[in-house]
């Protein structure tokens, strides 16, 4: 991970904010998505945000994967300083740094599940087999029979599947999921809950998850409350319910 | 990767695929066809020019190829004087009459253009014996469907059939010359005159004694004439394959345009989840770019191909009028024109496409 912006990190911290603020311009009004975060995620923590929608949830989401600036504030993701990167630095810290896994699965339908997987590592420049880490993934996720299949004939469980596979093709720094079970019913949500979880315990995958689904906050290690733009104290401590 | 993502979009809206790679390959067969049947009808006209035999020609000063239609500049009487000329063999004046583009009736003495073609040969029929007959090619005689008795009606008469000729020898369409000179109003005159030189070492010196005698006429040598047959030769050829190719291009790039600005639209999406993997703007550009150049060498090699079939059909309904030749020169050119007006439709398109927010993308349903 070497971005042109590394900084140093408190080692076991994958992603340490503070006094994050985002600030859109509609028309001729001022929005703030994000009144100052400070938040601290440890390497190979598992961390659901949870949140009423327009919290700054996905704000936060957006920003650590890269795709949005912040208006102030620092944001680092391992070692990389995202508050000061320019666009193209962005683009290139998303092509291995994070793995997004959407509510929408956002699968291209054009390929099969495999290609899906294999642009991802064409786009971070890896041309080479999947490493180890990604075998031991795709064995978890158990998709391996349907990697020639084309979005359009899997099930919604099986294409988030695939999904998360594309997320960690690239053995990313953080894993970020957004409503990664919203479209499933609840016998795919615990699966893929439970696939998550397992990437995080046996291979130590770092992962930032949004729900509104307290159900599957509740898979995480630790939650976190959002509201109004800010990290608030959550209804009984941040540590997870056990499960 | 890409090339895989290229050929997956493509097959993924097989509809507007085909229909891009089918106004491409129109545009193709355009330029194609056009500049085939420029070559193909120079050539035509070159191959009857030497078909006459004819050492020197004797036109008009100034006269152009195609022109020249009507008038009879020329005394019939100059062409036995020429004949007296030292190592002319053989002298033979022509009247034309020039009908609608290209054709025109050439008015011959028989007698004296079949011993200067070297013999002229009869599919069917026998020369013109009655003062209604007329000699057409073979080609001419298949465009128009006609046979020895059949009649057809050129310049308001209606004249009878009485030979067919091989082609390749002047002209498709021939009356005694008293005739043609009769009908223009030329009588005693002659539009243009042929010689036979006893050796071919002798032309260059006939040729400088004529030019030395008849300043003002335009002698020229049969390579001469021939030369002028090439769309090098003719600027309004030139220009007119110009401008078809910049019409070409404009539909190659209109058809582009659409079809990618439609494909940006509806894979706004798409793009998004390709920017959120970290694809950077030149590696959307890139796929997009490369399915246009797809389309485009597609659609040349359909253009190719129908180009064949535009010859087969002018060879089938009219081979006399027009006949467009193959160009395999002008292949790599003509895709060079499908790409260079594919490219140009993908421009705004790619560059919406590498511009579009991540953040928006993924939100478009």
């Amino acid at each position: 991970m070497t971005n042109g912006h590394a900084t140093a990190a408190t080692p076991d911290l994958m992603v340490e904010i503070q006094g994050l603020r985002k600030t859109y311009r509609v028309g001729e009004v001022d929005v703030h998505a994000l009144r100052g975060v400070d938040l601290n995620v440890n390497r190979g923590e598992f961390v659901a945000i949870v949140g009423p929608s327009g919290s700054g949830k996905s704000t936060l989401f957006h920003i650590l994967g890269g795709l949005l600036a912040p208006s102030a504030g620092t944001v680092r993701v391992g070692d990389q300083d995202l508050a000061a990167m320019r666009d193209s630095e962005r683009t290139n810290f998303r092509k291995a740094n994070v793995g997004f896994v959407f509510q929408k699965y956002n699968l291209l339908p054009t390929l099969s599940a495999e290609d899906n997987i294999n642009i991802a590592r064409h786009i971070a420049g890896k041309n080479g087999p999947p490493d180890e880490f990604f075998a031991r993934a795709l064995e978890l996720l158990g998709i391996a029979q349907r990697l020639h299949h084309k979005p359009r004939a899997m099930s919604g469980g099986e294409q988030q599947r695939v999904a998360i596979a594309r997320a960690i093709v690239n053995h990313p720094a953080l894993l970020l999921a957004d409503e990664p079970t919203g479209n499933l019913d609840s016998e795919n949500s615990d699966a893929v809950l439970d696939l998550l979880r397992e990437l995080n315990h046996r291979l130590g995958q770092t992962i930032l998850m949004i729900t509104h689904d307290p159900e599957a906050a509740a898979f995480a290690d630790r939650i976190v409350y959002m509201r109004d733009g800010h990290i608030v104290p959550g209804p009984s401590s941040t540590k997870a319910p056990d499960r | 990767m890409i090339n895989q993502l290229v050929i997956e979009n493509l097959k993924h809206r097989p509809v507007r695929t085909c229909l891009s790679v089918l106004a491409i390959g129109i545009s193709v067969t355009l330029v194609l066809t056009i500049v085939g049947l420029s070559h193909g009808m120079l050539e035509d006209n070159a191959r009857r020019a030497r078909g006459i035999g004819a050492d020197l020609w004797i036109r008009p000063g100034g006269m152009q190829l195609g022109t020249g239609g009507g008038s009879a500049p020329f005394n019939e009487k100059l062409v036995p004087a020429l004949e007296k000329f030292e190592h002319v063999a053989l002298a033979t004046g022509t009247a034309i009459y020039p009908l609608q583009f290209p054709q025109s009736i050439q008015g011959i003495d028989f007698e004296k253009f079949d011993r200067l073609t070297g013999g002229v040969r009869f599919v069917e029929g026998r020369v013109f014996r009655a003062p209604d007959d007329i000699v057409v090619d073979s080609e001419y005689a298949a465009e128009r469907k006609l046979k020895v008795g059949s009649k057809i009606k050129l310049v308001e008469r209606e004249w009878t059939v009485c030979g067919i000729i091989e082609p390749g020898k002047l002209s498709r369409i021939f009356l005694p010359i008293q005739v043609v000179q009769e009908f223009t109003g030329n009588t005693g005159k002659v539009s243009q005159i042929f010689l036979k030189v006893d050796d071919e070492r002798n032309i260059a010196a006939v040729k400088a004694k004529l030019k030395e005698t008849f300043p003002e006429y335009g002698i020229l040598t049969l390579e001469e004439i021939v030369s002028l047959y090439s769309v090098d030769a003719i600027a309004p050829i030139k220009i007119f394959i110009r401008v078809i190719v910049g019409i070409a291009v404009v539909i190659g790039f209109v058809f582009v345009f659409l079809s990618m600005y439609t494909a940006v639209l509806e894979r706004t999406r798409e793009i998004g989840i390709l920017k959120a993997l970290g694809a950077s703007p030149a590696y959307i550009m890139a796929i997009l770019m490369r399915e246009s150049a797809l389309l485009a060498l597609a659609g040349s090699l359909l253009g190719i191909a129908f180009s064949y079939g535009t010859r087969e059909i002018f060879r089938i309904l009219i081979p006399a009028s027009m006949q467009q030749k193959i160009m395999p020169d002008w292949w790599p050119i003509a895709a060079a024109i499908a790409l260079g007006g594919a490219f140009l439709g993908t421009l705004y398109p790619s560059y919406r496409a590498a511009k579009q927010d991540a953040i928006e993308a993924l939100a478009y349903d």
